[in-house]
């Protein structure tokens, strides 16, 4: 969608005395996404007085303030004159992460599922997983849960049947046209293909949460013995996931 | 320094405001129910606006002190007694090492706060020292209360000036009706006339499925023009979710971040405290006012705890007229 049909679908609701719900538009695309991560920024650069919070989702903003500082009015109008600027060409970065993942195995007991409801080999789904980057549309449901999207319509996976007591967290799988990562220990019903050592999130980190809504995610298949290596620097605190920047 | 839990009660965490600013990574922000009771048992001991307090659920805590502190206890009517003896709220109490203050159920309201003027050593982490249970994070060991658990002071502060003048109204809780006023909206419009019309006409009784995540009512079926769905977005505090079954859920302190069905109002932020001290089977009806109306009500409110905080920074009339009789008095020695 062109930046100029979306600037026309964007409507400004009220969500109580302390919100504003932006909407833009009701479609899930890049570009929507883009235009959404680009008005946070701005939000950010400008660092607007009573604004306490903001949550970005598929196509949507909620924005959360202290009418003690800021009135509907006001927030209402910086928002209004805050959408219309248009992002210069060059401006907005592409982030994308590198997420080690071990495929596979104890590591991943559903790969096979996954490979024969593809009718794929599970070398074929590992390539497939692993060779694009998702964009990750908004976090939500647990901290530091990413809504990538872009997975492979070949890899689309129905739940499990039975969903699981307990997934660990890092595990890596696919619950049907969604892919990503689990955070912390959570139950699920996602089929299971892999574990990354890297902790997505770790309370106790300066930085909780590694990724932000707008960032790419890139999943690099290692074998288990660097799985291993990784994990232990993970612990002591000394790895760094690797991080590409470059134009949108 | 500071207390040991006797009893948990049935569920008593370590709150303050909330953890905002992490919203966009899928942190709920938890933080108090009762926005209003959680500030006058601060105030009442001239703590600053966010310092953290216990926050208990319709059977209160019994808690020991292992040192002399003041404390404020505010909400719903939980009949609280020191050494068995019954004590007032919405005032501040001194208590002695030793002290053992006891909280039954709740006889009014179904949330109860008590303020320490000590303040509870509780680690921050993220900006605040709120519990988080499904995270796990925050308060202590991002978990509810238990006995045997011990929470220390991080200072020694046994004097307040002007400590009788400590004393405020009491917030009643005993109606079993409420009308909560509301900011039509986010997502109003997939709702069809007949539907709005019914959810701000007719009552809602609270089901037992209240907790800290939300207040599900029960009562006739609000009809949407076409399905509920919508693609998830941002969840405020009080925001009244309406799914495909057509009966209210009120969002409350521990609600998720983002979700998929269309919420037809938000409740005022003046009125959730209303909500939230409400029991099983109370009704509740919803009347709607603009957005303007509801930030004026914010505002008055916030005038309201600057009288507060004026009321009890006054020396006490009681005090005062005692020493014009003892300047009396020493007069006619005086004269005599």
């Amino acid at each position: 969608m062109e930046v100029t049909a979306i600037m026309q679908n964007i409507r400004f609701l009220t969500a109580g005395d302390s919100s504003l719900l932006i909407e833009f538009g009701k479609e899930i695309s890049p570009a929507v996404n883009r235009k959404i991560a680009a008005t946070v920024q701005l939000m950010k650069d400008q660092n607007i007085e009573g604004v306490v919070d903001v949550i970005p989702a598929f196509c949507s903003l909620l924005v959360n303030y202290d009418p003690r500082v800021i009135r509907y009015e006001e927030i209402r109008e910086r928002m209004q004159a805050l959408v219309k600027v248009e992002a210069k060409a060059g401006q907005q970065r592409r982030k994308v992460f590198e997420i080690p993942v071990c495929y596979g195995g104890e590591y991943g007991p559903d790969i096979e599922n996954i490979a024969e409801h593809a009718g794929l080999s599970v070398e074929e789904v590992i390539e497939l997983h692993s060779s694009r980057d998702y964009l990750i549309y908004m976090l939500g449901f647990l901290p530091g849960f990413t809504y990538l999207g872009g997975l492979d319509e070949r890899l689309h996976t129905p739940r499990l049947a039975n969903p699981r007591i307990r997934i660990p967290a890092g595990s890596v799988g696919i619950g049907g046209s969604q892919t990503g990562i689990y955070p912390l220990d959570s139950p699920g019903g996602w089929q299971l293909m892999g574990m990354t050592p890297v902790r997505t999130y770790d309370p106790s980190r300066e930085v909780p949460i590694l990724v932000e809504a707008g960032d790419y995610i890139r999943f690099v298949p290692v074998d288990e013995e660097e799985y291993n290596r990784i994990r232990e620097a993970v612990a002591r605190g000394e790895y760094q996931c690797a991080v590409h920047e470059g134009e949108v | 320094m500071g207390i040991r839990i006797l009893k948990g009660g049935m569920l008593t965490t370590v709150q303050d405001l909330g953890r905002t600013g992490y919203q966009s990574q899928g942190f709920s922000v938890a933080g108090v129910m009762d926005v209003r009771s959680f500030k006058i048992a601060n105030l009442l001991l001239d703590n600053p606006e966010n310092e953290a307090v216990l926050e208990f659920t319709l059977i209160g805590p019994v808690l020991e002190f292992t040192s002399a502190t003041i404390v404020a206890i505010t909400g719903g009517d939980f009949q609280p007694s020191i050494n068995g003896e019954p004590v007032p709220m919405y005032t501040a109490l001194y208590v002695n090492k030793g002290d053992i203050l006891k909280f039954g159920s709740a006889r009014t309201g179904s949330r109860g706060y008590i303020a320490f003027s000590s303040y509870l050593d509780i680690p921050v982490v993220m900006g605040s020292r709120c519990t988080n249970m499904k995270s796990g994070i925050g308060g202590f060991k991002g978990r509810k209360l238990q006995a045997g658990d011990y929470i220390g002071f991080r200072i020694k502060r046994r004097y307040l000036p002007f400590f009788l003048s400590r004393k405020l109204d009491l917030d009643e809780f005993d109606q079993e009706e409420a009308e909560l006023r509301v900011v039509m909206g986010p997502q109003d419009d997939l709702f069809s006339k007949q539907g709005l019309r019914t959810f701000l006409t007719q009552e809602y009784t609270v089901t037992s499925d209240f907790d800290r995540m939300g207040c599900r009512l029960e009562g006739p079926f609000i009809a949407p023009k076409n399905g509920s769905d919508i693609i998830s977005d941002g969840i405020a505090f009080g925001s009244v979710q309406v799914p495909s079954h057509g009966k209210p859920i009120i969002l409350l302190s521990d609600r998720q971040t983002t979700g998929g069905y269309a919420k037809i109002a938000t409740v005022a932020s003046v009125d959730i405290p209303k909500a939230v001290q409400r029991k099983t089977d109370h009704k509740i009806r919803f009347r709607a006012i603009s957005v303007q109306e509801a930030q004026a009500l914010y505002l008055k409110e916030m005038e309201e705890f600057d009288e507060m905080r004026r009321l009890i920074h006054q020396p006490c009339k009681e005090v005062l007229e005692c020493r014009l009789v003892a300047k009396r008095l020493r007069k006619l020695f005086e004269e005599a």
